[in-house]
């Protein structure tokens, strides 16, 4: 269980650092005010504070503008005279300062900048905590937070020395390389010289791969947070988890060392291994049973703390894993892992299609089902259009007419697309059609100012041996391949990526791939000399999601890790799930 | 939009800088009475109340003795930057941290916010710490940017978007040409900053004719993206229809006007908007959606009003021994359904409020009739509607059950609404009588009546699971008097290949 690491691992760089510059430098933001008393959440209903002057601490968008303008309005008109200031985090955009200025307030406020955006939720997982770039950039196209991106890395380099080798797949992944050169030009010297902590970065965008992000998660850490949405490196368990009246905020991360041995585990053995920890434990408590006095008072002292720590932890993920199972089990997940599969490998097409039908019929839960129908149309190229057309019109009755607005937003994005009437194509017709198709697909980016290509799921998956060829059964116990965190069905296409380059050092050899998953001009490699680079750091690798990673990519990163003897650190945009990614596509009611 | 809302509640709220929760304290709390009660829980052990297992935690989240806390005893003694790293270790590894003085807020900050330029590696803390020249690499710290004001004239506008994207406040006004504007625009579109790529088109859109804007935006993509966003987010609907408008895109034009019914709450007021909205340029297939969407809400306001004199009026039975519990209005199609099969069921087709008119006005596949009616009929024990879902006559006259959705769903809805026996014996197959078996009590009447009527075996698997909880319950009392309980619910024929069986192998071997 739990695989330890090889005993050649590299040792991770100490991101504590970055935890205390962000805190040490919003205290000395707070302290230029004086005697910052109480926060308050920004919430659209007056301030019941009556001090001299407030602070707002806010994300830099036009809404929480609005608000803090019609309060300071409202002040002024009462008469009221107070300091405003406002601190955006990271940064601050002209549009909010556009709206302050349009609302009459400009000189009122004053604003300042926390430029906090790394954020080290475990020893390898910087999260910049911005759910909202997924929304912004891939359905909206608007680049706001690639400076933040940039930033985030500039500081990096700052910090733990320059990157000697740098990859990149990706639209937004190439800005935001090209956007961080610059800085790194303008602010020159700084890091030359140094000697890189880190050996290799990787940017990749979230649409090179949406289908990994868009299946059930499996391993443990996934699952906790599919079932309850990990928040920020913490959880809320219920009281059906701690067995008690009161919910538990528990935070996971590498010093929870149940969790730690658990957390990138198939779930299918996380059972045995706790209920071995548990048997363990017991042995344990029950050595007391014939000591003496001085024997039970060095056990007191010494290992019951410990035993008491292990005996809580173990029973909160016992009964997580209990829950977890109920709820599972109640939602037939054995039949939808099963559904995702098929999808994955391409068969019984329209068994799927009648399952996900099924789904929307029985008003199952509405993010499932539109999913499920991503899924779909992303491993077909889009869906055929009398079964868009049908699917479609059964989730608007189902969920709500409104959703209309939803499907043009998935649309839009390149989640669920209608195939072309026709658009069955071979790899030689697409070839020969190719001026045609490009024509029509200039058309359709027109007409909706779409980001969206199509997919080639199935040609890429065969290319890169995405669905692994099993004798037998696969053993879970004793993973061989990345594909254990989708119970041996699938290679997460993100991670064979990466794994494929960091081989080869290169993308060569993967121009097809690269073709086919559309980003021909936006593969890159960057390398410098080698030479200050130690060989430690050189099986260090930083990869950057933009757009967002899940838990069940890290787990597969993970694992290859240790089988090749080197350490993954993530950085990310925000972890993300496939809910989280069909609520950010999701027009809600206002 | 409420999603960013949450997701900022959400990060606030979970955010691992404490100095920003309300409650860390509580949580720490509760934490630690949850550990009491387990430690308590374990029968018979050792009398012990002492609370030393409590994690000191500062106000900012972390257990005193974490790296933060130790940065002033580290301070200045090291300069070997390894040193100092394995000096830091061998400190966590103390258990005596209590000593510690909380620190206040007041101490050095400037010193954290420096970078070196010498070089070497920059590895410790106490590099920080040290008061070698050093360069802000938090830069302009203290100086609220809005401060600075910057009226040279001669930045060019590469030099100018750059100054931008520094987030300085730069004058626009002299780019007056719009060459010169356009000049400008690309250079913010090539430097890839959304943010002044937005601040660029604010300035055009102040100083430039929206003809004249629109048209150079229709062939720079990019750039329109980015005021398209910034038009939805402001809320500038008159703009953006007119650029949707300009660019002929009809589809997007008709989709932004019909979401704006969404900020509409009066009903009728809804209603009518809507009505606006039918005659927009959506496509064939939406267009029929908007339809009925119209159609719904009518129907939804009409039902909603009989039906809310109807209940205080007190005559009907229905409303009196089931209340409503919500408006139907701005409900989907198939909630309406429901409740229409629900309180509505017998009514003639003529009248609105009737399922069949229903189906036939929006043209509800049967399968979907079928499933909702069931489960309408069977939540209210109406046993015979529910018989007679499945009942057809064949041109003979004989009887014949059939249902156009797969019979285990039928099973389900059913369990979930305590049939009785006969309602599932008379679906007739028996392989469905073991699937329902599974899901009623262990032991009860429906149990012994389903065994009677199918004289089956009992499947092994029960007894296995029955025989590994004990053995887990014995081996760790304290645990498992949380029980796994979960287990029992899982269904046999759930069991097929990949997740559950080994859950349970490997669970109780």
């Amino acid at each position: 269980m739990a695989f330890p690491h090889r005993p050649d691992a590299p040792e991770l760089p100490d991101f504590s650092m970055l935890k205390r510059l962000a805190r040490d430098q919003l205290i000395y933001l707070l302290e230029q005010q004086h005697e910052v008393d109480k926060l308050y959440k920004v919430e659209n209903k007056p301030a019941l504070s009556s001090s001299e002057q407030l602070c707002f601490l806010v994300r830099p968008r036009i809404k929480n503008m609005r608000y803090i303008a019609s309060l300071v309005n409202a002040d002024k008109l009462a008469g009221r005279t107070r300091k405003y200031k406002v601190i955006f985090s990271p940064q601050k955009f002209y549009a909010c300062e556009m709206v302050l200025e349009e609302e009459g307030i400009y000189g009122d406020v004053s604003c300042d900048e926390w430029a906090f955006s790394l954020l080290p939720l475990d020893v390898d997982l910087l999260s910049m905590e911005l759910p909202e770039f997924f929304r912004d950039y891939f359905l909206e196209g608007d680049q706001r937070w690639i400076n933040t991106v940039a930033q985030a890395l500039h500081l990096l380099s700052t910090l733990y020395g320059p990157f000697p080798n740098c990859y990149g797949i990706g639209r937004c992944a190439k800005m935001a390389y090209e956007l961080w050169r610059n800085l790194e030009e303008e602010e020159d010297g700084e890091t030359k010289g140094r000697r890189p902590e880190i050996g290799h970065i990787f940017l990749l965008d979230r649409d090179v791969d949406f289908v990994t992000a868009l299946c059930s998660q499996v391993v443990y850490e996934g699952l906790v947070d599919d079932t309850f949405r990990i928040k920020c490196g913490s959880v809320d368990f219920g009281p059906e988890v701690t067995s008690s009246d009161k919910s538990l905020k528990v935070l996971l991360n590498a010093e929870d060392k149940v969790f730690n041995e658990i957390r990138n585990e198939h779930f299918s053995n996380v059972f045995g291994f706790l209920s071995q920890k548990a048997r363990n434990l017991q042995a344990q408590y029950d050595r007391r049973r014939g000591m003496d006095i001085k024997q039970m008072k060095n056990f007191v002292s010494q290992e019951l703390k410990g035993l008491k720590q292990e005996h809580r932890l173990l029973s909160l993920h016992i009964g997580a894993c209990e829950s977890i199972m109920k709820k599972k089990t109640k939602q037939d997940f054995q039949e939808l892992i099963k559904t995702e599969h098929a999808l994955l490998e391409g068969f019984n097409i329209r068994e799927s299609t009648s399952y996900i039908e099924e789904h929307i019929d029985r008003q199952v839960s509405p993010i499932e089902s539109l999913r499920l129908m991503c899924l779909l149309s992303i491993t077909e190229n889009g869906l055929i259009p009398k079964d868009y057309r049908s699917l479609k019109t059964q989730y608007l009755q189902s969920y709500g007419p409104e959703h209309l607005l939803t499907f043009s937003n998935l649309r839009r994005a390149g989640l669920l697309t209608e195939q072309a009437p026709g658009d069955t194509l071979t790899a030689v017709e697409s070839k020969v059609s190719k001026l045609v198709t490009d024509k029509a697909a200039g058309k359709i980016t027109d007409a909706f100012s779409s980001l969206a290509k199509r997919s080639n799921f199935r040609a890429i998956s065969k290319k890169l041996n995405l669905i692994p060829r099993v004798d037998g059964e696969y053993d879970l116990k004793v993973p061989r391949d990345m594909a254990y965190v989708f119970s041996g069905a699938y290679v997460p296409l993100s991670c064979r990526i990466i794994e494929q380059v960091l081989e080869r050092r290169s993308w060569q050899g993967l121009d097809e791939v690269v073709r086919l998953l559309n980003c021909s001009d936006f593969a890159f490699t960057d390398m410098t000399k080698e030479d200050k680079a130690s060989s430690e750091s050189l099986r260090l690798i930083l990869v950057v999601f933009l757009g967002g990673c899940t838990f069940s990519e890290i787990s597969a990163l993970r694992f290859l890790g240790r089988e090749k003897g080197y350490r993954f650190i993530f950085l990310t945009t925000a972890v993300t799930n496939s809910a989280r990614l069909m609520e950010a596509m999701s027009e809600v009611k206002a | 939009m409420n999603r960013t809302k949450g997701d900022e509640e959400e990060y606030w709220n979970s955010s691992k800088f404490k100095a920003f929760t309300f409650d860390d304290e509580d949580d720490e709390l509760s934490q630690l009475k949850e550990s009491k009660r387990a430690v308590n829980s374990l029968r018979d052990f050792v009398d012990d109340d002492d609370d030393d297992d409590l994690e000191r935690v500062s106000w900012s989240g972390e257990p005193v003795g974490s790296i933060s806390w130790s940065i002033k005893e580290t301070a200045g003694n090291s300069s070997s930057s390894h040193e100092g790293r394995e000096q830091l270790k061998s400190r966590n590894s103390f258990s005596s941290y209590a000593q510690l003085p909380k620190p206040t807020s007041t101490y050095s900050l400037s010193s954290f916010f420096r970078g070196r330029t010498r070089p070497g590696s920059f590895q410790s803390l106490s590099d920080a710490l040290s008061d070698t020249p050093a360069k802000s690499y938090a830069p302009e710290l203290g100086r609220p940017k809005g401060e600075y004001r910057d009226y040279s004239n001669d930045w060019s506008p590469s030099d100018t978007v750059r100054r931008l994207r520094k987030g300085k406040v730069c004058s626009l006004e002299r780019f007056r040409s719009l060459q010169d504007k356009l000049q400008l625009l690309e250079e913010a579109v090539s430097m890839h900053d959304g943010n002044v790529i937005t601040a660029v088109l604010i300035f055009l859109k102040r100083t430039l004719s929206k003809e004249i804007l629109f048209r150079e935006l229709e062939v720079r993509q990019v750039a329109l993206r980015h005021l398209i966003h910034f038009l939805k987010e402001i809320g500038d609907q008159k703009l953006l229809l007119d650029l949707f408008r300009f660019l002929d895109r009809t589809e997007e034009l008709a989709l932004s006007h019909y979401r704006e019914h969404l900020n509409i709450q009066d009903p009728d007021k809804r209603k009518e908007f809507l009505k606006t909205c039918i005659g927009l340029p959506f496509s064939a297939e939406d267009s029929a959606h908007i339809q009925d969407h119209y159609t719904l809400l009518e129907r939804q306001i009409i039902i909603e009003a009989n039906d809310r004199h109807l209940e205080s009026a007190g005559q009907t039975e229905i409303f009196r021994k089931h209340p409503r519990k919500a408006s139907i209005l701005n409900m989907p199609l198939v909630t309406t359904l429901f409740y229409s099969c629900f309180y509505h069921y017998t009514e003639a087709e003529g009248t609105f409020s009737s399922p069949v008119n229903l189906k036939k006005t929006f043209k509800i596949p049967d399968k979907q009739y079928v499933l909702t009616a069931l489960a309408a009929r069977a939540k209210l024990r109406a046993w015979n509607d529910v018989d007679a879902l499945f009942t057809t006559k064949n041109w003979l006259g004989y009887t014949k059950k059939r249902a156009p959705i797969g019979f285990h769903r039928v099973v389900e809805i059913l369990h979930k609404n305590n049939a009785p026996v006969q309602t599932c014996r008379d679906l007739k197959d028996r392989q469905q009588l073991l699937a329902y078996r599974s899901k009623v009590d262990k032991g009860s009447a429906e149990e012994e009546k389903i065994d009677a009527l199918l004289s089956s075996s009992v499947s092994s698997y029960s007894l296995s699971l029955q025989q590994a909880q004990e053995t887990v319950h014995k081996t760790v009392p304290s645990i498992c008097s949380q029980g796994l309980e979960g287990l029992q619910l899982a269904n046999p024929h759930g069991c097929k290949a990949l997740l559950w069986p080994q859950c349970q192998k490997h669970c109780f071997e």
